[in-house]
């Protein structure tokens, strides 16, 4: 911890069990739950001490295949690519595949970055989702107004659902699209395609026809490797 | 008497004045607009996404293609927040050409918005004037990292190459007489380096230049004072930065107040607005051009006067030189795993920002510990700017929402990414 974190240390009484503080190398990142988010973000933004008056990003979160490889590189093997890798990932070999994720609670979170202009420092919250039949966090629209957009975009992308927004609805993609891409069960190639039919005149929406394949597999690689 | 209706009227997606793909759905009272309502992601790729499939060098040619026109100062975010993981240190060498093309780019960026803005509310001239300058800032990145837009110039640990030793020219033809050539390849005797001096030099004139079209025009300022007003309270409310939150007179300048490569060491100013319309950020970012110039000018003698290496010599990182590998296996090994497996970061999280042309723009890196990045956020300047058009227009003529589009400066590669 440098000295430009151990503002952090001050906090970490009233903070107590509401959050948990961790170090990066950037910036302290709290740990929190949906339940204490409102509070902590409002402390954050209203203490003289903190004086976060600006929400800079809000990321959405799936934890679902973290530490996940697509390669095992733990033992040598004999023979090429095709035999190590496992179609464990969202990067499936084909949409038959069956792909449940790995990890169902405590999947999604949000990641909140304040700044301080006053104090010129910055800190990240990340907020675990309350699961349920939608993961869900209290809208913090009322703090910062421009958490509307980054909370419709979150929810968009990753289904996660913002109590209290006035206007939750799709932001980046298509009309009537279905499904929340940047999870990670989401294939990278989606489940939609959009061509020009010359037959009926018109574009149509159908079935994606590539079949989704692993380009570079992704990998773990321990500390001092190679 | 006839009843009167509020009606709603669409605009876009293709408009000229849209600048790129938007969709506002107006709702008018007559000619004043009561709300706004955008429809963003006609531009969205995925590029999110496509980071999380392909292994962290891969991934630098997409920052390129989220802000289009400020190209290089995305990939400075993206492998500022990978060098931050690894703790990796770069060449100062390497330091300060990033630092000089984040300025060309910074004028690159100005230059288009400037243009595009004034050819919005009716000046034609100042499109022209700004694209002869743009050609040559254009060469510039040709020469060094031969594209002329995306360059994926920036690698993690330093840039792909040196500064080139001479410079494109004009070749004589049907469109360009022998003189004429002469002429344009006049500034283009020597190396990169001779060639931005000259511009240098040049440069405060032809923003003179400009500011003669346009500063003291009767038609621009009736066009742009007084238009969308933000309160320095509201800007902060409404997540603005760069040139928006300094027009609001706010002196918030990452490069300033959180230097990163070697912004310390150059000198500059933040200039600042008072009223926070739309003039006053015009003011802001004609201001901006002049002090990048400056920075540019101040690297360019550093440059010329410390070679040295431009990327670390760590080769998990970055790739052995060619002809190393040609007769030495380590090399050889090192390049097919970079280019085939690429290189792992530790575990962890991190976010790096950078004052981009249009306000903050940061990469937000979570790590697994593997090849690719688990998640990647980038935090567009543009999204949030596009999210206050509502407020900022509310009362204003249907005409001020074509200031207000130019003022906001937004391309939609970075908005809807």
């Amino acid at each position: 911890m440098t000295a430009s974190d151990s503002w952090i240390s001050a906090q970490a009484d009233w903070l107590g069990n509401r959050a948990e503080i961790r170090v990066d190398r950037d910036c302290p990142r709290l740990i929190t739950t949906a339940e204490h988010l409102i509070d902590v973000l409002r402390h954050l933004r209203d203490d003289p001490e903190c004086r976060f008056e600006q929400l800079i990003d809000l990321a959405g979160l799936d934890y679902a295949e973290y530490g996940q490889t697509e390669w095992s590189t733990d033992e040598a093997t004999a023979t090429g690519f095709s035999r190590a890798s496992v179609a464990a990932t969202s990067a499936r070999y084909s949409f038959a595949d069956p792909h449940p994720p790995a990890r169902q609670d405590g999947r999604f979170a949000a990641a909140y970055h304040l700044l301080s202009l006053s104090h010129n420092r910055r800190v990240r919250v990340v907020a675990r989702c309350a699961s349920g039949a939608w993961p869900t966090l209290p809208s913090v629209r009322t703090l910062w107004h421009c958490a509307d957009w980054y909370e419709r975009e979150a929810f968009d992308l990753f289904g996660i659902v913002f109590e209290g927004h006035p206007d939750l609805r799709r932001i980046l993609t298509d009309y009537g699209f279905i499904g929340h891409p940047l999870r990670k069960d989401f294939p990278l190639s989606g489940h939609m395609e959009v061509r020009y039919d010359p037959d009926l005149r018109r574009v149509i929406y159908q079935p994606v026809t590539i079949e989704p394949r692993v380009g570079v597999p992704k990998v773990r690689r321990g500390e001092g490797h190679g | 008497m006839a009843e009167i209706h509020n009606y709603t009227m669409n605009f876009g997606p293709q408009h000229p004045a849209s600048h790129g793909v938007l969709r506002l759905v107006l709702e008018l009272d007559g000619e004043v607009v009561e709300r706004i309502d955008p429809h963003i992601g006609l531009l969205h790729r995925g590029t999110e996404k496509l980071a999380e499939s392909k292994p962290y060098n891969q991934s630098i040619g997409y920052m390129d293609r989220l802000d289009y026109v400020s190209m290089m100062c995305n990939e400075h975010a993206y492998v500022r927040a990978i060098e931050q993981l690894l703790e990796t240190e770069i060449p100062e060498r390497a330091q300060y050409i990033r630092v000089m093309f984040d300025e060309i780019t910074r004028i690159l960026n100005h230059l288009l918005w400037l243009g595009a803005h004034a050819l919005d509310i009716g000046a034609m001239t100042v499109f022209l004037y700004a694209f002869r300058e743009r050609e040559d800032l254009m060469d510039c990145y040709e020469a060094t990292t031969g594209a002329r837009m995306h360059a994926t110039y920036y690698r993690p640990g330093g840039v792909y190459r040196d500064l080139p030793e001479s410079m494109p020219r004009y070749q004589p033809s049907r469109f360009c007489s022998k003189r004429e050539a002469n002429r344009r390849n006049r500034d283009r005797e020597g190396g990169l380096l001779d060639f931005l001096e000259t511009f240098t030099d040049r440069f405060p004139g032809c923003v003179d230049e400009y500011e003669t079209l346009l500063t003291d025009n009767r038609i621009w300022k009736q066009r742009t004072v007084d238009i969308g007003v933000v309160s320095p309270e509201r800007a902060l409310q409404l997540g603005f930065t760069g040139p928006m939150l300094r027009g609001s007179g706010i002196p918030w300048d990452l490069r300033r107040r959180q230097p990163y490569a070697v912004y310390d060491a150059m000198q500059f100013d933040v200039p600042v607005g008072t009223n926070g319309d739309c003039y006053d950020r015009y003011l802001v970012r004609i201001e901006e051009m002049r002090q990048s110039n400056r920075i540019i000018r101040q690297c360019v003698e550093w440059l010329r006067k410390h070679p040295g290496p431009v990327i670390v010599a760590d080769h998990k990182i970055a790739p052995p030189p060619r002809e190393e590998m040609k007769h030495d296996m380590e090399a050889m090994i090192h390049h097919f795993k970079l280019f085939t497996e690429g290189f792992c970061l530790p575990e962890g999280e991190t976010y790096a920002a950078v004052e981009h042309p249009k306000g903050e723009f940061g990469v937000y890196l979570v790590s697994d510990g593997a090849n690719k990045p688990y998640r990647l956020k980038i935090r567009a300047p543009g999204f949030p700017h596009l999210a206050a058009l509502d407020e900022l227009a509310r009362g204003h003529m249907l005409a001020d929402v074509v200031a207000l589009i130019g003022t906001l400066d937004l391309v939609f590669g970075e908005v809807d990414r």
